[in-house]
C-alpha cells in the first residue's frame, strides 16, 4: 500500500526535507501544508538587499526541482491540530490529512513588544515576505525607524534602513550589539562600525511604551527618553511555532525536542519513530560540540536536518536499513553569516558557547578571524574577510583538520 | 551534461559551495570564487549540495 508524508511548514525546511525524501528514493505521497501563501522563498535577504530593492516572491523563491515535482502542497492553510496515535493532522478549514511520516518544519514567529498603547500603526516585524513587503513601504527617505533588538537581524535591518535613508536608532537591553553570539570586543567593534554609518544606539535601555494615536510617533523608553518615530521594527525574538502540537505528548519545551535521527521525542523520553522535527523548531544534541539538546537558529539548518530525515524516514517507511540509519551520528556544523554595509560577517560553530574569546588573525576595525573556546577547545569562529582562515578553523571545529 | 552558471554579482565569495564539490568549486589565492562552467550529469546531487549552501543562492543550474 501506498504511504504518505505529511510535512507542516512550506518553508525551507519543509521543502528540503522533501526533497531528500525523493533523493533517498521514497516515491510515494508528499504533502507539504503550510500558512503563507507563497511557495518556498529564501528568508535571509529579507533584512538585507531585498530589503534594499524590490521585495518580490520572485527575488526570493526557491526553484523547485524535478524530483519535487508531483509533490502536492497546500498553502495559506495552518495546521491547527495533530493526533499521533491515530497520525493525522487537522488544517484550520477542518480538513483532516492521515499520515504515516510527519515532518514538524512549522519554524518560528517574532515575539512582540507586550506595550500598554500597542495598537498604532507602523509597527513591524520581519519574518515573511508579506512582512519585508509591508516594512519595505514604510522605509522612505527621512522617515525616523526604530529597530527594536539588536541582534543580527535587527542589525542588517538597521544598516539597510541607513542605506535607504532613514534616520534609524536601535533599542536593546544588551550591553553591545549582537553580543550574544559574539562576545563583548566584537560586538563593541560592530557597534562602532554601525555608528560610523550614522545608527545610533540605546544600550541596556528597554522600550517602556509606544507614542501616537493611531499612527506612531514616538518609542518610549524605560529610562524616561522619548525617541520620535514613524517606524518600529521588532526583532526582539521569537516563539515556536508548535501550538499545533499541543495535543500531543511531545516535549515542547523549547521547539521540540529531538533525538540524534531527529525523531520528535515525548515529555517521557521516547523518541517516535515516524515523525521528526527540522529546521529552526529542532532541538537536538550535536556532538561536535556535548550532548545538551540546542535550537540553531542558522539557514543551513533546515537543509542540514532535512538531509538527515529523508533518508531515515524513508528507511522507516520502506522497513529497509532503520536502525542502522538511526544509529548514525548527526553532527551538522552550524554556519551563518550577515551582511551589514559592506561587511560580510561569517561564522561556523557555536561562538556562543565560549568562555575564552581571542583575536586569531587581523584586528579590531579591519579584517577579522575571532576565535571563541570552552575549556580551551575551540567550538567557534567568527570572521571578516579573511575567508581562508576561516575555512581552515572550520575544518578544525569538524575535528578533521 | 550539467551546465552551471554563477551570478557573480550574488556571490560573495563566502566559499560554501567549495566543501561540496570541490572539484567544481574553488577560492583561488584572493579568496575569490572560480568555477567549472560544466559538470558530468553524475555530479547533480553534489552541484545541488553546494545551491543549498550557497547564503546567496548566486549559483544555478541549467537543465
Ligand atoms: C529576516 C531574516 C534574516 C535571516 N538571515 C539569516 C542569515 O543571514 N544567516 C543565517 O544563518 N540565518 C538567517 N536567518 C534564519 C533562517 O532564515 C532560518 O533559520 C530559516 O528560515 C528556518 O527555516 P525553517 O524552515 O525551519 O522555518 P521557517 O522558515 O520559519 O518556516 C516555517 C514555515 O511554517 C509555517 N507555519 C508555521 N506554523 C504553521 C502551522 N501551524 N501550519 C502550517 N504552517 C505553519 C510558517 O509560516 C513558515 O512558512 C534569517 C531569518 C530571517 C527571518
Ligand atoms: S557559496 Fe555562493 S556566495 Fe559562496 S562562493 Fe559559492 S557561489 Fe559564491
Amino acid at each position: 500500500m501506498s504511504k504518505s508524508v505529511v510535512i507542516v511548514g512550506a518553508s525551507m525546511g519543509g521543502l528540503r526535507t522533501a526533497e531528500a525524501l525523493r533523493n533517498a528514493g521514497f516515491t510515494d505521497n508528499i504533502a507539504v501544508i503550510g500558512d503563507e501563501s507563497h511557495a518556498p522563498y529564501n528568508r535571509p535577504p529579507l533584512s538585507k538587499e531585498v530589503l534594499a530593492k524590490e521585495v518580490t516572491h520572485e527575488a526570493v523563491a526557491f526553484k523547485q526541482r524535478q524530483q519535487t515535482a508531483d509533490v502536492v502542497w497546500k498553502f495559506g492553510s495552518p495546521v491547527v491540530d495533530a493526533n499521533l496515535d491515530a497520525k493525522t493532522v487537522t488544517t484550520d478549514d477542518g480538513e483532516t490529512f492521515s499520515y504515516d511520516g510527519l515532518v514538524i518544519a512549522s519554524g518560528l514567529r517574532p515575539r512582540r513588544l507586550d506595550v500598554p498603547n500597542g495598537n498604532v500603526t507602523g509597527r513591524h516585524t520581519v519574518r515573511s515576505l508579506d512582512d519585508a513587503i509591508g516594512l519595505r513601504a514604510a522605509l522612505v527617505p527621512g522617515a525616523r525607524v526604530v529597530v527594536a533588538g539588536a541582534g543580527f537581524i535587527g542589525c542588517e535591518v538597521a544598516a539597510t534602513a541607513r542605506g535607504l535613508g532613514c534616520e534609524v536608532t536601535a533599542v536593546a537591553i544588551d550591553e553591545y550589539p549582537m553580543v550574544r553570539p559574539l562576545g563583548p570586543t566584537f560586538a563593541a567593534d560592530l557597534q562602532a562600525r554601525h555608528e560610523t554609518h550614522g545608527v545610533q544606539f540605546r544600550l541596556r535601555r528597554g522600550i517602556a511604551d509606544l507614542e501616537g494615536d493611531g499612527a506612531l510617533t514616538g518609542v518610549l523608553l524605560d529610562d524616561g527618553e522619548l525617541l520620535p518615530a514613524d517606524v518600529l521594527v521588532e526583532a526582539i525574538s521569537s516563539h515556536c511555532n508548535t501550538e499545533w502540537l499541543n495535543n500531543t505528548n511531545l516535549d515542547l519545551s523549547n521547539g521540540v525536542l529531538a533525538d540524534r535521527a531527529l525523531r520528535a521525542v515525548t515529555v517521557d523520553g521516547n523518541s517516535v519513530d515516524g515523525v521528526h522535527v527540522v529546521g529552526d523548531l529542532a532541538r537536538f544534541a550535536n556532538p561536535l560540540f556535548d550532548d545538551v539538546a540546542r535550537r540553531i537558529e542558522h539557514w543551513n539548518i533546515p537543509t542540514e536536518t532535512g538531509k538527515r530525515v529523508g533518508p531515515v524516514l524513508n528507511a522507516y517507511l520502506s522497513g529497509e536499513g532503520y536502525d542502522e540509519l538511526v544509529a548514525q551520528p548527526f553532527t551538522p556544523m552550524p554556519s551563518f553569516w550577515s551582511d551589514q554595509y559592506d561587511l560580510k560577517i561569517q561564522g561556523f560553530g557555536m561562538p556562543a558557547l565560549a568562555d575564552e574569546i581571542a583575536i586569531i588573525e587581523g584586528s579590531i576595525g579591519g579584517e577579522l578571524v575571532m576565535g571563541y573556546y570552552r575549556g580551551g577547545k575551540l567550538v567557534g569562529v567568527v570572521g571578516i574577510g579573511l575567508t581562508s582562515t576561516l575555512m581552515k578553523l572550520r575544518k578544525e571545529l569538524m575535528g578533521d583538520a | 551534461m550539467l551546465k552551471i552558471y554563477v551570478d557573480m554579482e550574488k556571490c560573495q565569495h563566502y566559499g560554501q559551495c567549495v566543501f561540496e564539490a570541490p572539484d567544481i568549486f574553488k577560492l583561488n589565492d584572493d579568496d575569490k570564487l572560480e568555477y567549472v562552467a560544466t559538470a558530468d550529469d553524475s555530479r547533480r546531487t553534489d552541484i545541488e549540495s553546494a545551491i543549498d549552501v550557497c547564503p546567496m543562492q548566486a549559483i544555478v543550474l541549467q537543465d
